[in-house]
C-alpha cells in the first residue's frame, strides 16, 4: 500500500459492522457500482478522465470498467482539461451523457472557461433549446504533502454560477445514489468527493436508486445547536457532537449532500428548534459556502436565532504541504467541539 | 512488449577528449550525485518520515545535468512536479531540499511546498508547479521580463510529454516565438503520464519536436540518456537565443525507471512491460557516460570511487541535518499571506 493510502486508511473510522443493516460496501466500490449500472443502463453514457483505464482506476472508482465496457465508453484522455471539458459539453449538447473524472478539483481550475462560460449557461442562453447533461467528478485531496495545488476544495468558487449543480456526498450510500442522480440529471452536475472518505464503509443497496439532488438529511438529532455541512468535515462534526453528550449538549447535524440547489428548509426547520447555527465547510471560510448559508439564515430565519451564527472553514491561506503546518491549517473535531460549547454557554 | 525502444547511438563516434577533463568529471559527478540522492530518498521513503509525494528522476538525470551545465548560475530555470534533478543540477542546496522532503522549518520553502515545489533562487532554480503545464507560461513571462530588462538571462523550463497536451504550452510557444523570447523549453519525454502511454493521449506517429517547430520555435529531438548530446543541444539553443533568433524547444528523450510517484518500479501493475524498464536500464545515462569516459581514458576508476565516497558523505550529512532539523511552528503558517 502506498504510504499516502495508508495514511488515509488510518484516518478512517470504520463503523462497527451491523449485520441487520444490509449489504456493506466501501465508498469507492459504491461509486464503481453506480458507474457500472449507469453504463449498462444507457448507451449514451460514457466515462472519461486521466487514468480511468489504468490499474488503480481513479482510486478504484473506475476499476474493472475497461474490461466490462467498450473502450469507446471508458477512456483515458490527454492532459487537456479545458479542451476536454468543452468536448464533453459538445457531446452532451448532442445526445451523449459524459461523466468526466478528475483526480483533483485543482485541475478543474483549468476548465473554468468551459464550465462557467459555456456548460453552465448554454441551456439558458439558447432559451432552453439544448441541454448539457454531464457529470464532472473530482476528489478533494488532503495530507501527505498534497499542498497548495493538490488539496483545494473549490466548491465556493463555483457555487454562485447559475446553471451548475454541486454535489458533495459523505457516505457510500449517498455517493452511489447521488452519482446515479447526477448522471440522470439534464444539467451539468459537479460532484466533489473527499479522498479521506474513500475508505469508509456503509450500507449500500444493490441496483439503481437515486438520492435526490437538493435534499439534506439529519445525521444526528438534538436540541441545542444546528450544525450544517457536507462531505469530510461532517465526519469531524459528528465526532465533536458525539463527544459533547456528556456535557448535556446535543445537536442537529445536517448533511446537506448538495450545495446547489441548497435545501434551505431543513436548515430553517432545525433552527426553529435550536436557535443556534454553526456552518462548516471543507473549503475556504472567506466568501465561502458557510457565508452563503449564514446569510440565508440571517435573511430568512433571523427570528429563530438566539445567538450569533458561527462558521468553520479553512483560513485565508493556501494549504501548506508539511504535516506540521497542515495540523495548524485544518480544523479538527476539537476545534468544532470548542466552538459548539462556546455557542451553548 | 517493449513499446518504446531506445533510438540513440550512445557515445559511439563522440570524441570526449575535445572537452576538458574537469568538465567531463563535473558532468559525471553531477549525474552520479543525483542518482545516489534519489536512491537514498527512495530507500528511506519507506520509513514514512518524508510525508510528501516524490517523483524520482532515476533514468532521466542527463537532461538536467546536460542542460544546466550550459546555463549560467543567474540563468533561471522552472520545473514541474518532477523537480529533484532540475533543482540539484542547477545547484540547489541539498540540505534545504532534504529538509523540505522531511517537512522541516528550514526546508527550501519552509515546509510549504514539499517535493513538488522545490526552489533555490540563489542557484537560479526559480520555482516549480505541481499543475501540469502551469509553469510553462510563467517561465515564458520570466523570459519576457529578461527581454524587457535587456538582461542576458536565459530561462529554461522543464516539463513532461504530458504537458504537451495542455493548451498553455502552445499558447506560450506562440508568444515566445512572436517576441523572440530568450527561453528554452525542455520537454522531458519519458513516454508516460502516470500510467498512460503516449498512444492513449496523442495520435500515433506524433513528433512533439515537429509540432513545436510548426509554432516557429526552433526544435530538436535529443537523446537524453546522453549528457553530451543534451549539453550540446542546449549550447546551440543558447547561441541562437543570443543571436536574437528566439526561443528553442528540446525534446529530451529518456526513460523514467521508477513509478510515476513514490518508491520503486510499478511496472507490475501492467501499464508497461518490465522488459521495457530493463531495456532502458541498458542505456543508463550514468553508466553509459562512465563507460565512455573509461574507454576513452578520461576517467580513472579510482577517481570515480572517490566521487562515490564524496557523494555518500554529503548525502549522509544532508539527511542527518534534515532529520535533526526543527518542525515549523504555528506562527509560521500565517507568514507571507501577502508581500510587504
Ligand atoms: C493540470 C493537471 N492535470 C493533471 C495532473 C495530475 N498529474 C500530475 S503529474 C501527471 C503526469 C504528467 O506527465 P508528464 O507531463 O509526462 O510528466 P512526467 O510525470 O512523466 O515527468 C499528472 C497527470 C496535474 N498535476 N495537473
Amino acid at each position: 500500500m502506498p504510504w499516502s493510502e495508508a495514511m488515509i486508511k488510518s484516518q478512517t473510522k470504520l463503523p462497527a459492522s451491523d449485520p441487520s443493516k444490509g449489504r456493506v460496501l466501501n465508498y469507492t466500490a459504491a461509486l464503481n457500482e453506480a458507474l457500472t449500472l449507469a453504463l449498462e443502463l444507457d448507451p449514451n453514457i460514457f466515462v472519461l478522465g486521466q487514468g480511468v483505464d489504468d490499474s488503480s482506476g481513479m482510486f478504484g472508482v473506475t476499476k474493472g470498467l475497461p474490461d466490462k465496457f467498450d473502450s469507446q465508453r471508458v477512456f483515458d484522455t490527454p492532459l487537456s482539461e479545458d479542451g476536454m471539458m468543452g468536448v464533453c459539453v459538445g457531446a452532451a449538447m448532442n445526445g451523449m451523457r459524459p461523466v468526466y473524472l478528475h483526480n483533483r478539483p485543482d485541475f478543474l481550475l483549468l476548465t473554468f472557461n468551459q464550465l462557467v462560460n459555456h456548460a453552465s449557461k448554454m441551456h439558458w442562453m439558447d432559451s432552453g433549446q439544448t441541454s448539457v447533461p454531464m457529470v464532472v467528478w473530482a476528489a478533494i485531496g488532503r495530507g501527505w504533502g498534497s499542498g497548495s495545488q493538490h488539496s483545494q476544495a473549490i466548491q465556493s468558487l463555483l457555487m454562485p454560477v447559475p446553471g451548475l449543480k454541486i454535489v458533495m456526498p459523505s457516505t457510500p450510500y449517498d455517493a452511489k445514489g447521488l452519482m446515479l442522480a447526477a448522471i440522470a440529471d439534464n444539467n451539468p452536475v459537479l460532484i466533489f468527493e473527499h479522498r479521506w472518505l474513500m475508505k469508509q464503509q456503509g450500507e449500500v443497496p444493490e441496483g439503481i436508486y437515486y438520492v435526490p439532488i437538493g435534499k439534506g438529511v439529519y445525521r444526528r438529532r438534538g436540541d441545542d445547536v444546528t450544525v450544517v455541512g457536507t462531505s469530510h468535515i461532517l465526519t469531524l462534526a459528528l465526532e465533536a457532537v458525539d463527544g459533547l453528550g456528556d456535557q448535556g449538549i446535543t445537536a442537529d447535524v445536517i448533511d446537506l449532500r448538495t450545495l446547489k440547489p441548497l435545501d434551505e428548509n431543513i436548515i430553517f426547520e432545525s433552527l426553529s428548534k435550536t436557535g443556534r447555527l454553526l456552518v462548516i465547510d471543507t473549503g475556504w471560510q472567506m466568501s465561502g459556502v458557510c457565508a452563503e448559508i449564514a446569510c440565508l439564515a440571517a435573511e430568512k430565519a433571523f427570528h429563530s436565532l438566539k445567538a450569533p451564527i458561527r462558521r468553520i472553514g479553512l483560513p485565508d491561506l493556501p494549504t501548506p504541504a508539511g504535516f506540521t503546518l497542515e495540523q495548524f491549517y485544518y480544523p479538527n473535531a476539537k476545534n468544532i467541539s470548542a466552538v459548539i460549547q462556546k455557542m451553548c454557554q | 512488449m517493449i513499446r518504446f525502444h531506445y533510438q540513440g547511438q550512445g557515445y559511439y563516434n563522440i570524441d570526449l577528449s575535445t572537452y576538458e577533463q574537469a568538465f567531463l568529471h563535473n558532468l559525471y559527478y553531477a549525474m552520479l550525485r543525483i542518482r545516489r540522492i534519489e536512491e537514498e530518498i527512495e530507500r528511506r521513503y519507506c520509513e514514512d518520515e518524508m510525508k510528501t509525494p516524490i517523483h524520482l528522476v532515476i533514468g532521466q538525470e542527463a537532461t538536467s545535468v546536460g542542460s544546466c551545465a550550459a546555463l549560467k548560475t543567474d540563468d533561471r530555470i522552472y520545473a514541474t512536479h518532477r523537480t529533484h534533478g532540475n533543482y540539484l543540477a542547477k545547484g540547489g542546496d541539498l540540505k534545504a531540499m532534504i529538509s523540505e522532503l522531511y517537512c522541516r522549518a528550514n526546508g527550501c520553502v519552509a515546509s510549504r511546498g514539499g517535493s513538488m515545489h522545490l526552489l533555490d533562487k540563489k542557484a537560479g532554480m526559480d520555482g516549480s508547479s505541481a499543475i501540469v503545464g502551469g509553469i510553462i507560461p510563467i517561465a515564458t513571462g520570466s523570459a519576457l521580463a529578461a527581454q524587457l530588462q535587456s538582461s542576458d538571462c536565459i530561462t529554461g523550463v522543464f516539463f513532461g510529454d504530458g504537458a504537451t497536451e495542455e493548451g498553455a504550452l502552445w499558447e506560450s510557444l506562440n508568444f515566445a516565438a512572436l517576441k523572440k523570447l530568450p527561453v528554452i523549453y525542455f520537454c522531458e519525454n519519458n513516454f508516460y503520464s502516470v500510467c498512460s502511454p503516449l498512444k492513449n493521449r496523442e495520435p500515433a506517429g506524433t513528433r512533439i519536436d515537429k509540432k513545436a517547430d510548426a509554432f516557429g520555435v526552433n526544435a530538436e529531438q535529443v537523446d537524453a540518456t546522453n549528457v553530451i548530446k543534451v549539453y550540446e543541444a542546449t549550447l546551440r539553443a543558447i547561441l541562437r537565443i543570443n543571436s536574437g533568433a528566439g526561443p528553442a524547444f528540446l525534446e529530451c528523450i529518456a526513460y523514467r525507471w521508477r513509478g510515476h510517484s513514490g518508491a520503486g518500479d510499478d511496472s507490475h501493475t501492467g501499464y508497461r512491460d518490465p522488459k521495457e524498464v530493463l531495456h532502458w536500464e541498458t542505456v543508463c545515462p550514468v553508466a553509459t557516460f562512465y563507460n565512455a569516459l573509461i574507454d576513452q581514458g578520461l576517467l580513472h576508476e579510482n577517481q570515480a570511487r572517490r566521487m562515490e565516497e564524496m557523494i555518500n558523505a554529503e548525502i549522509k550529512e544532508a539527511f542527518a541535518y534534515a532529520i535533526n532539523s526543527p518542525n515549523p511552528v504555528y506562527e509560521d503558517l500565517n507568514k507571507f499571506a501577502y508581500s510587504d
